[in-house]
């Protein structure tokens, strides 16, 4: 017969005898990167758990008080490194937000194929590893598999597999070319054999069910106190999703769903993940398809975008404007106010604060950190279950210590 | 769209509205910020806590506050997004705190004390959460150097030969 | 031939046989901290196939390890971590500082990040970029066997040399000029956040 513990609420859990104390992390494989856990343990069974987070700490919102809006760029890229350009396409959404600028056609989809590609990028990352530590091995390799061809159409676009700094204030980098769309349309043919693939090794393999149904279970009155955004509150049955309720980018010309699960545990986020895959695959799809011709950048006039390399070589007004742009405190104006603009982010509403104070830099800009949000219910989340489902809810709500802890 | 005569005669307090781009702002004073934000919950569907973030203006030209205090909350079955700003100063710095309205505000809060050294009164665990405990100072101020004060090589070096 | 040596049987000598063993079965002790440690999970995946090289056996407990990998910046909140870590490997024991926070600071050059792990633990290999792409870790992990093969001895005689530190000292003159004006930020009065980092005893060789 199972003893069952006494819960006296009046017992401090730490004052009774049975009650012992385990540290997990920093440096643990089930954490990924760098987050510690002190929980409470009886026998199994996890009472309670602290949270300490900031071993990757690094000062990015004070970085960005120094760094200009194209400079800075650099720096959220290695916020949420599971997908990188989503980050990019935030910053600049709240950027050109305050400074009012609308972008052109072109750029408007092609930073929505970004986006969608780095929300595969995330999901396979997350599904992939979600399965790794949870014991299954192979359902990862499949995913990384995708994952390199996701980095390698990046790499073709951008020159940089990894942090790619493309987007710029007005526009991206360089434009895309044919081959180009090539890759992207071939790489969105493939991706439903491999999403196949992990459906039939995970989706009802007892072992992943057993696993994760009825694990860290979110209510869905729990995720709306709690903050909860993107595919953590979807799962708890919040249909909400910046990309349809206030449509930013090409969204609002595509059709697609938003996906939501009323279970609310490890599985339902699972299976949420899982159907937005393949969401993001219709949604680059239409917009591979539909995407305008024209020019990428906004126009040149308005001072607020570098001139194209050959203007600047060849022409003394380029580079005059090349040089307006580049020297601080010249070239555009900044208004003197706060703005608040978010995006949907893989992991959920990711947000900027700007600040302006008339400089081409920001005087404060605030990340909205989806991470950093949902790990605070971790607690929450895990009380009850045992220790081998930490691993299981730490995967399921998608920490990446560097957005956690900035 | 919440009115702001209507939730001014509420809390007994005068509230300045303003409009940038989409974002509704209205500012308040910090003593009726939590009386302001039970009625935004509790009466006016508010029901999500975006974010809780400060803003130093030491270096702002014109500013008269020294720390802003931004909350940022969405109504989720509507989708109206609303945001509130209310100043402190130094040296108390104190806030009431809104862990009692959303749970998510403990770490939010956490973060704001721990970057700005702003205190919320109430707050079932007011640590430090991204610096060490051992660290004294509040790196968001704009009185503190962006590279610090070397806190962050002061350890000891250890040798191969040592190790 | 005075001695006959019958087949299969080679004279060599015992570091270069040891050298060879260790060489070719290294074991990573992934310190992966951040983005540096997502393209160290792309080397041993699919397509860049670190088993290639005999050094695919990750283990996360540092007793097990010989290869300590630093992949992503290293703040100081993690520091005395990353220093625990090193002194519980045993020894032989090699350091790969990957990519440029790990190396240098990289981009953060903010009051939270070391700038460069060698300011306070030995490295033996770096690894520039950021991140730094697989083919160019797997680089360094060759790179690491031919070291080895060539300075290695059995008994560790190569470590027992390296008493000064190789880094760059652990505060920049600029440093220690803000240090001065802020004269309440008394050198060594703050503890590190992990409690006092154990130094290794007698007990290690090499």
């Amino acid at each position: 017969m199972p003893l069952t513990p006494v819960d006296d609420p009046e017992v401090k859990s730490s004052e009774r005898e049975y009650v012992w104390t385990l540290n997990f992390g920093p440096q643990h494989p089930a954490t990924h990167t760098t987050l510690r856990l002190v929980l409470t343990l009886d026998g199994e069974r996890v009472l309670d758990a602290v949270p300490h987070i900031g071993y990757l700490h690094s000062g990015f919102e004070k970085l960005g008080e120094t760094l200009d809006f194209n400079q800075y760029v650099t720096i959220v890229d290695r916020m949420n490194y599971i997908s990188p350009l989503a980050n990019e396409i935030a910053w600049h959404h709240a950027v050109e937000k305050l400074l009012n600028i609308e972008l052109t056609p072109r750029c408007k989809y092609l930073r929505t194929i970004l986006a969608e590609l780095m929300r595969l990028h995330d999901h396979l990352l997350n599904v992939g590893t979600t399965a790794l530590d949870l014991g299954g091995f192979t359902a990862f390799l499949y995913a990384f598999q995708q994952r390199e061809k996701i980095y390698d159409i990046v790499e073709t676009a951008s020159g940089q597999r990894f942090h790619t700094s493309y987007t710029r204030v007005g526009g991206v980098l360089f434009d895309v070319n044919n081959a180009w769309v090539d890759k992207v349309r071939a790489f969105v043919r493939g991706v439903p054999k491999t999403h196949d693939e992990v459906h039939r090794l995970l989706t009802k393999n007892r072992i992943f069910i057993e696993r994760t149904r009825g694990i860290g279970y979110l209510s869905h009155d729990d995720a709306i106190n709690f903050s909860a955004t993107g595919p953590v509150a979807r799962a708890s049955g919040i249909e909400r999703d910046l990309r349809k309720d206030e449509p930013y980018l090409a969204y609002a010309d595509l059709d697609f769903d938003v996906v939501c699960a009323k279970s609310g545990d490890c599985y339902g986020r699972y299976l949420v993940r899982m159907q937005e895959i393949l969401e993001s695959l219709k949604i680059i799809e239409q917009a591979i398809e539909n995407i305008p011709a024209g020019p990428v950048n906004i126009d040149v006039v308005s001072d607020m975008v570098l001139p194209a390399k050959p203007a600047v070589y060849r022409s003394i007004e380029g580079l005059i404007q090349h040089f307006e742009v580049i020297m601080p405190n010249r070239g555009y104006d900044v208004p003197r106010e706060q703005v608040y603009a978010a995006t949907e982010s893989p992991n959920g509403e990711l947000g900027f604060y700007i600040v302006g104070n008339a400089e081409t830099r920001a005087y404060r800009v605030r990340t909205r950190p989806p991470s950093y949000i949902h790990f605070g219910m971790f607690p929450h989340m895990i009380r009850g279950h045992q220790l081998g489902d930490v691993a299981a809810v730490l995967g399921s709500i998608n920490i990446i210590a560097a957005e956690l802890d900035r | 769209m919440v009115d702001a005569l209507e939730l001014a005669a509420r809390i007994g307090s005068p509230l300045t509205e303003s409009t940038f781009r989409d974002n509704r702002r209205m500012d308040v004073a910090a003593t009726h910020i939590l009386p302001l934000l039970t009625t935004l919950k509790n009466d006016f569907g508010f029901n999500m806590l975006i974010d809780l973030t400060a803003v130093d203006y030491l270096e702002y030209e014109g500013a008269r506050d020294r720390f802003g205090v931004v909350y940022l909350l969405l109504n989720v079955d509507s989708g109206e997004r609303l945001i509130l700003r209310t100043a402190v100063n130094l040296p108390e710095a104190t806030l009431p705190t809104a862990t009692g309205l959303w749970r998510g505000a403990d770490w939010m809060e956490r973060e704001v004390f721990d970057m700005f050294g702003i205190r919320f009164a109430g707050h079932p665990d007011l640590r430090r959460i991204l610096m060490p405990d051992e660290f004294t100072e509040f790196p968001l101020r704009k009185d503190y150097p962006v590279k610090g004060r070397g806190e962050r090589h002061n350890f000891p070096v250890i040798t191969r030969a040592g190790s | 031939m005075a001695v006959g040596l019958p087949e299969n049987v080679f004279l060599t000598r015992l570091d270069a046989a040891a050298n060879w063993a260790r060489s070719n079965s290294l074991w990573p002790m992934p310190f992966a901290t951040a983005c540096c440690g997502i393209e160290l999970m792309a080397t041993a995946a699919s397509r860049y196939d670190l088993a290639r090289f005999g050094a695919e056996v990750m283990r996360f407990s540092p007793r097990q390890c010989d290869l300590l990998i630093v992949a992503g910046r290293v703040v100081m909140k993690m520091l005395p971590v990353l220093q625990r870590i090193w002194l519980q490997m045993p020894e032989p024991k090699w350091c790969i500082s990957m990519g440029a926070c790990a190396c240098s600071g990289g981009v953060f050059d903010s009051y939270a990040v070391v700038q460069g792990v060698d300011r306070f633990i030995p490295v033996d290999m770096y690894v520039p970029g950021c991140p730094p792409r697989p083919e160019q870790l797997l680089a360094a992990i060759i790179d690491m066997q031919e070291k080895i093969r060539a300075t290695g001895t059995v008994m560790g005689r190569e470590f027992m040399a390296r008493t000064s530190p190789m880094g760059p000292s652990p505060f920049d003159a600029d440093e220690l000029l803000r240090i001065k004006d802020a004269s309440f930020v008394q050198l060594g009065g703050l503890s590190s956040p992990m409690g006092s980092v154990p130094r290794a005893g007698g007990s290690n060789h090499g």
